[in-house]
C-alpha cells in the first residue's frame, strides 16, 4: 500500500469522445425508425468516456488500496477468512461451465447438473442431513429458506406457531430472517459459560414456539455441549432446531449436525468451503434438512433417473423458489473442487488445525487482553477491550492500530454479549510465523494502550486514508457522483 | 492437496504453549457420543492434475457448448471484454471480505460508489445500493420495500414479468398480509391496460412491470406509472436485460419509483444461472426503507476524500429483526465486473451495444416472419427478444434445429399455457449475420 497517489473517480478522468472498447461494425442492414413510438435517449447522461489503459490503471490502483487474504492475515471472527485455492478459480472458469445456459435442455447440461448433485452428496455426508438444497445465494437467504420450510411443515400440521427463540449471542441475520418469515423473536440468555442457558430455554419453550435458531459452535467459539438436551427440549414441544452453520469450520470431519438433533442447517460455502468473499459476495448458502422437511425444499430439485440427471419442478409442498435458476453455480463449483482436493483426511484437518491455531492465539494473548468467558473454545476466541478501556482505548482503536502493523482487524460488531469485542478467527491455513506477527502486534498494542494511548486513538497512520468520518457520511449522505454542480 | 501452512515442529511448539499434548484434547468440549468414529465417507483427495482431468470429464458432459444458441429469457450472451476478466481476477478484488474496515478497503468501497452512480445514471434514479443477489430476489425485495412504504394489502404484478421472478415474489410474500395479483398481457404483448385499471385501486401498494418484458416487448412505462400514481401506488420497474438502457429512456424519467433488475448482461458469463447480479435504485425520499449495503462519500481526519459503508442502521447487523432486509453478503465481485464493463464501454460503447442488439433482433424477426408457418405472437415493439408462434409443433422444430447444432429458443408452453406453440428467441450483438441467416434457412427448411 502506498500513499503516493489518490485515485480520482472514473467520472473525473472522463474525456469526451474517448473509447475503451470497439464493437464490430453492424453487419445487418440498418433499419431506421425502429423505436419511433418509444421514448429513447441519445446517450446515458454522465456515463464515463475513458480509454482501456485508463480503466486498467484505475482498477489496478484501486486494488492496491484493498487489504486481502492473498496479502496477509485476516482474522475476522465468524467470517472464516481462509486461503482461496487458485485451482478452484481456474476450474470454475472452464469454458463448458461458463457457456452453460440455465434454460438449455437437461440433455445438454448433464455436466452442470452432475456437479450440483455431487456437491449435494458431499454436503449430506459432511452434515449428516438427509437432503440438501444449493439454491440459496448466501447464508442469510439460507436462513430464510430454512425458516420457511419449518413454517410450511408446521402450517401443514395446522399451526405455524408464533415465536422463534434466538440466543443473545447470535448473528444479526438470524432474527432478521425469522422476522421476514412472520415470526416474533424471543431472546434466550447465555449462561456464565457463554452457552445457551438450558433452564431459560426450557422456560421459553412452549407450543407457541416454532423453532430455536442456534449457532454451534456459537459466536464465542464455544461448542454447545448440551446440544442434544437442547434439541430434546425443543422437540418435546413440537418445535424445530435450526443450526446456523457459519462456524462449521470448527466441526467438519469431527462431528455431524445430523447426529445432534438438528433439523435444518445452512452452510456458507464462502466460509468453510474456501470460496472467495470477493469483497462481499457472491456467496452461497446451501441448506440441509431431515427427511421430515425434505418435501418443502425449494424447487427445482435434481434427481437421477436411469443415469440421467433431471430437474423436478413438480413439488407440491415446496416453499417455492428464492432466486432465479439453481443457485450461485460457479461458487458451488469452487466448493466442490475444494472438497475433492482435500478428501476425508484433509477435510478433517481443517477443523483440527483451525482449532489449534485459534487456541494458540488465545493462549498467547490471554495475559494481555480480557477474556470474558473462560470456557474452552474451538475455532475462534473473543477478547474484549476491558483492560485497555481503563486507558480510554476501545476495541475500535485497537483495530485501527492493527492496520498500521499490516494486519486486518478482528470482528467487533458482535457478539453483543461481549462489550468491546475482538473476535479472532485465524482459520487453518495460516502459518505460525504470520500468527506470531499478529500476536506480537497485539502485545505491542496492549503496551501502547498503557504508555501512549494517543497513538491508538489516532490510528491508522500509514493507510491509504486515515480514520474516516462515518457520522457525517450517514448524516449528510453523498451516495453517488454528480455531473451537474449544485445538484444533490 | 492440503492448504495447511504449519510444520510438525510448529504444531508441537503450539501445543506446548497451549499446554495440551494433542489436538484431540482441544475438542474435549464435544461429547464423545457426538464425535464421528471414522473418516468422512467421501472420495480420496485429488492433486491438481487429477482435478483438472476430473473437470475435463464432467465439463465435457455439457455437450452443447459449441452450439449456436438463441436462448435468452433472463440469461444473456454478451461480449465480455478481456479487461473484465483480467482486472477482476486480481487477488485484491477476489480475496477481501466485506469492507468492514474502510481504511483498508477503499478500492472495494470506491468501486461500489462508482457502481451506484452508474446504476443511477442507467435507471435515472437518485440512489442505488451496492447490489442484491439477482434480478429475481431484487424484484421480491422491491415488493417488500413498496409494501413497507405504502402498507396497503395489494401488489399488482404483470404476468409478463419473468416467471421465475414471479415465483420468488410469491415465496417472499407468502407470510405477509399481502395479496399478489397478476395483470394480463394484451395482443401487443404489453400490460393489458384495461385489466390494470380494473385491478388497480386505493388498496394497491405497487404495480410491478418488467421492461423490456419477458416477451422482449418494451412497455409504455410513462402510462403505467401514471396509472399507478393516480391511485397512490408506487411504480416498480424491473429490468432483466439492462443492455436496453443504453438506448431506451431511463425508467426514472418515465415515472418509476423503484427500479430493480438483473445485471448479468454486464460482464458476467451465463454460468448455468449464477452467480448473477441484482441491482436496485429508487427515489431519495425512500432511502430509509431501502434494502442492502450502500457506500457513501466522506472525509478522513486529514480532510482527504474517502468512502464508507453508510446508513447501516437499516441493516440486520445493527437493527436485527427490524432491519429493512436480512441481506448480509451481496454480490460485490459481480458488481465489480459490471463496473469494469460499464466504464470500459462508456457512453458510446453502451449506446452501440444497445443499438446493435436492437438492429440484429429486428433483422432476425423480419427475416423469420417472412417464412410461412411462423408469425410474431405479439405486435408490440421489441428490444432483443421476441416470441414466435409456429404452425408445426415446436418440439419437432426444436429437435430439427438441435440436430443441426442450434438451440432455437425457449418453449413457453409450460409456463404460459395460452402460448402453447410459441418460443422465445433472443438475438444479441454476439450473433453474426451469418448465424442469423443460418437460423432463418433452417427454420425455412423445417417450417414451410
Amino acid at each position: 500500500m502506498t500513499k503516493m497517489f489518490h485515485e480520482p473517480l472514473i467520472f473525473e478522468i472522463s474525456g469526451e469522445g474517448k473509447k475503451g472498447f470497439l464493437f464490430p461494425k453492424l453487419d445487418v442492414p440498418l433499419k431506421d425508425n425502429i423505436l419511433k413510438d418509444i421514448p429513447s435517449r441519445e446517450e446515458i447522461d454522465g456515463f464515463p468516456e475513458v480509454s482501456e489503459l485508463e480503466v486498467v490503471r484505475h482498477f489496478t490502483r484501486l486494488s492496491q488500496t484493498n487489504y486481502c487474504i492473498d496479502l496477509g492475515f485476516y482474522p475476522l471472527g465468524s467470517c472464516t477468512m481462509k486461503y482461496n485455492p487458485k485451482i478452484n478459480e481456474k476450474l470454475a472458469s472452464t469454458k463448458e461451465l461458463l457457456l452453460s445456459h440455465p434454460y438449455a435442455s437437461e440433455k445438454w447440461t448433464q455436466g452442470s447438473l452432475g456437479i450440483l448433485k455431487t456437491t449435494e452428496e458431499f454436503l449430506k455426508n459432511i452434515t449428516g442431513m438427509d437432503a440438501i438444497t444449493l439454491q440459496p445465494s448466501a447464508g442469510a437467504q439460507g436462513e430464510f429458506v430454512g425458516m420457511l420450510m419449518i413454517r410450511a411443515c408446521l402450517e401443514e400440521s395446522g399451526n405455524p406457531r408464533k415465536i422463534v427463540l434466538i440466543p443473545d449471542s447470535a448473528h444479526g441475520t438470524n432474527p432478521s430472517s425469522a422476522h421476514i418469515c412472520g415470526y416474533r423473536i424471543q431472546e434466550i440468555k447465555s449462561n456464565e459459560q457463554g452457552s445457551v442457558d438450558v433452564a431459560d430455554l426450557a422456560e421459553h419453550m412452549t407450543e407457541d414456539v416454532a423453532a430455536l435458531m442456534v449457532t454451534n459452535p456459537n459466536t464465542l467459539g464455544v461448542f454447545e455441549t448440551d446440544i442434544k438436551k437442547i434439541a430434546d427440549i425443543v422437540h418435546s414441544k413440537g418445535g424445530f432446531v435450526y443450526m446456523d452453520g457459519a462456524n462449521m469450520n470448527a466441526l467438519i470431519g469431527m462431528c455431524k449436525p445430523g447426529d445432534m438433533g438438528i433439523d435444518v442447517i445452512h452452510l456458507n460455502l464462502h466460509k468453510t468451503f474456501s470460496t472467495p468473499h470477493g469483497g462481499g459476495g457472491p456467496g452461497s448458502g446451501p441448506v440441509g434438512v431431515t427427511k421430515e422437511l425434505e418435501p418443502y425444499l425449494p424447487f427445482p430439485i435434481i434427481e437421477k433417473e436411469d443415469g440421467i440427471f433431471r430437474l423436478n419442478h413438480l413439488r407440491p409442498k415446496s416453499i417455492g423458489r428464492v432466486r432465479s435458476f439453481y443457485g450461485s453455480f460457479l461458487v458451488i463449483v469452487k466448493a466442490l473442487v475444494y472438497m475433492l482436493s482435500l478428501g476425508p483426511i484433509g477435510l478433517k484437518e481443517i477443523a483440527e488445525i483451525a482449532v489449534l491455531n485459534s487456541n494458540y492465539i488465545r493462549k498467547s494473548l490471554e495475559n494481555d487482553y480480557d477474556l470474558k468467558y473462560k470456557t474452552p473454545t474451538l475455532h475462534e476466541c473473543v477478547f474484549s477491550d476491558k483492560i485497555q478501556r481503563e486507558h480510554g482505548v476501545t476495541n475500535i482503536d485497537i483495530a485501527k492500530r492493527l492496520i498500521d502493523y499490516g494486519v486486518h482487524p478482528p470482528t467487533m460488531s458482535f457478539p453483543l454479549i461481549v462489550q468491546g469485542a475482538l473476535m479472532i478467527e485465524p482459520t487453518e491455513t495460516e502459518s505460525k510465523k504470520d500468527m506470531d506477527r499478529f500476536i506480537d502486534a497485539m502485545k505491542q498494542i496492549a503496551q501502547e494502550a498503557r504508555n501512549d494511548p494517543e497513538v491508538l486513538k489516532n490510528a491508522p497512520h500509514v493507510s491509504y486514508v486515515r480514520r474516516l468520518d462515518e457520522t457525517s457520511a450517514a448524516r449528510n449522505p453523498v451516495l453517488r457522483w454528480h455531473n451537474k454542480p449544485g445538484e444533490k | 492437496m492440503s492448504y495447511i501452512s504449519l510444520s510438525e515442529k510448529d504444531k508441537k511448539e503450539m501445543l506446548a504453549r497451549i499446554g495440551v499434548s494433542s489436538i484431540e484434547e482441544l475438542f474435549r468440549s464435544i461429547p464423545d457420543d457426538l464425535k464421528i468414529k471414522k473418516n468422512l465417507d467421501v472420495p480420496d483427495s485429488l492433486t491438481e492434475p487429477e482435478l483438472s482431468r476430473w473437470m475435463d470429464e464432467i465439463a465435457h458432459q455439457n455437450s452443447y457448448h459449441d452450439f449456436l444458441s438463441f436462448l435468452g429469457a433472463g440469461a444473456y450472451s454478451h461480449v465480455i471484454p478481456s479487461v473484465v476478466d483480467y482486472l477482476s481476477s486480481r487477488g485484491e478484488f477476489i480475496s477481501p471480505y466485506t469492507p468492514y474496515q474502510p481504511e483498508v478497503s477503499q478500492g472495494t468501497l470506491q468501486i461500489i460508489f462508482e457502481f451506484q452512480t452508474l446504476i443511477c445514471q442507467l435507471t435515472g434514479m437518485d440512489i442505488a445500493n451496492a447490489s442484491l443477489y439477482d434480478g429475481a430476489s431484487g424484484a421480491a425485495e422491491a415488493v417488500l420495500m413498496a409494501n413497507r412504504i405504502k402498507s396497503k394489502p395489494k401488489i399488482l404484478v404483470a404476468k409478463s414479468l419473468h416467471p421465475q421472478y414471479r415465483e420468488v415474489i410469491q415465496t417472499y410474500t407468502k407470510n405477509l398480509d399481502l395479496s399478489v395479483i397478476e395483470i394480463e398481457f394484451s395482443d401487443r404483448g404489453e400490460v393489458d391496460y384495461e385489466d390494470l385499471k380494473e385491478k388497480l385501486d386505493e388498496e394497491t401498494s405497487a404495480v410491478v412491470v418488467q421492461s423490456p418484458n419477458f416477451f422482449g416487448i418494451i412497455e409504455k412505462l410513462e402510462r403505467i406509472s401514471a396509472l399507478a400514481h393516480e391511485r397512490q401506488a408506487l411504480s416498480v420497474v424491473v429490468v432483466a436485460e439492462p443492455v436496453s438502457l443504453g438506448i431506451l429512456e431511463a425508467p426514472g424519467k418515465l415515472g418509476a419509483d423503484i427500479v430493480t433488475g438483473e445485471g448479468q448482461s454486464f460482464g458476467l458469463p451465463l454460468s448455468f444461472g449464477g452467480p448473477y447480479l441484482g441491482f436496485m435504485a429508487c427515489c431519495k425520499e425512500f432511502i430509509r426503507q431501502f434494502p442492502g449495503r450502500i457506500a457513501g462519500e466522506t472525509k478522513d481526519v486529514d480532510g482527504k476524500r474517502g468512502f464508507v459503508a453508510t446508513l447501516s442502521t437499516r441493516e440486520q447487523f445493527i437493527r436485527r429483526e427490524r432491519a429493512t432486509s436480512n441481506i448480509c453478503t451481496n454480490q460485490a465481485w459481480c458488481a465489480l465486473r459490471a463496473t469494469i464493463f460499464l466504464e470500459l464501454l462508456g457512453k458510446q460503447g453502451m449506446k452501440e451495444l444497445a443499438w446493435q442488439n436492437l438492429q440484429k433482433a429486428n433483422y432476425a424477426l423480419n427475416q423469420i416472419t417472412q417464412i410461412g408457418g411462423i408469425k410474431p405472437r405479439f405486435q408490440g415493439e421489441h428490444f432483443n427478444e421476441f416470441v414466435l408462434e409456429f404452425e408445426k409443433p415446436w418440439a419437432k422444430i426444436e429437435g430439427f434445429l438441435l440436430e443441426k447444432g442450434l438451440i432455437g429458443g425457449l418453449s413457453l408452453a409450460d409456463v404460459y399455457p395460452e402460448l402453447s406453440n410459441c418460443a422465445l428467441l433472443c438475438v444479441t450483438e454476439s450473433h453474426r449475420k451469418e448465424n442469423i441467416d443460418r437460423l432463418v434457412a433452417l427454420l425455412k427448411e423445417v417450417c414451410s
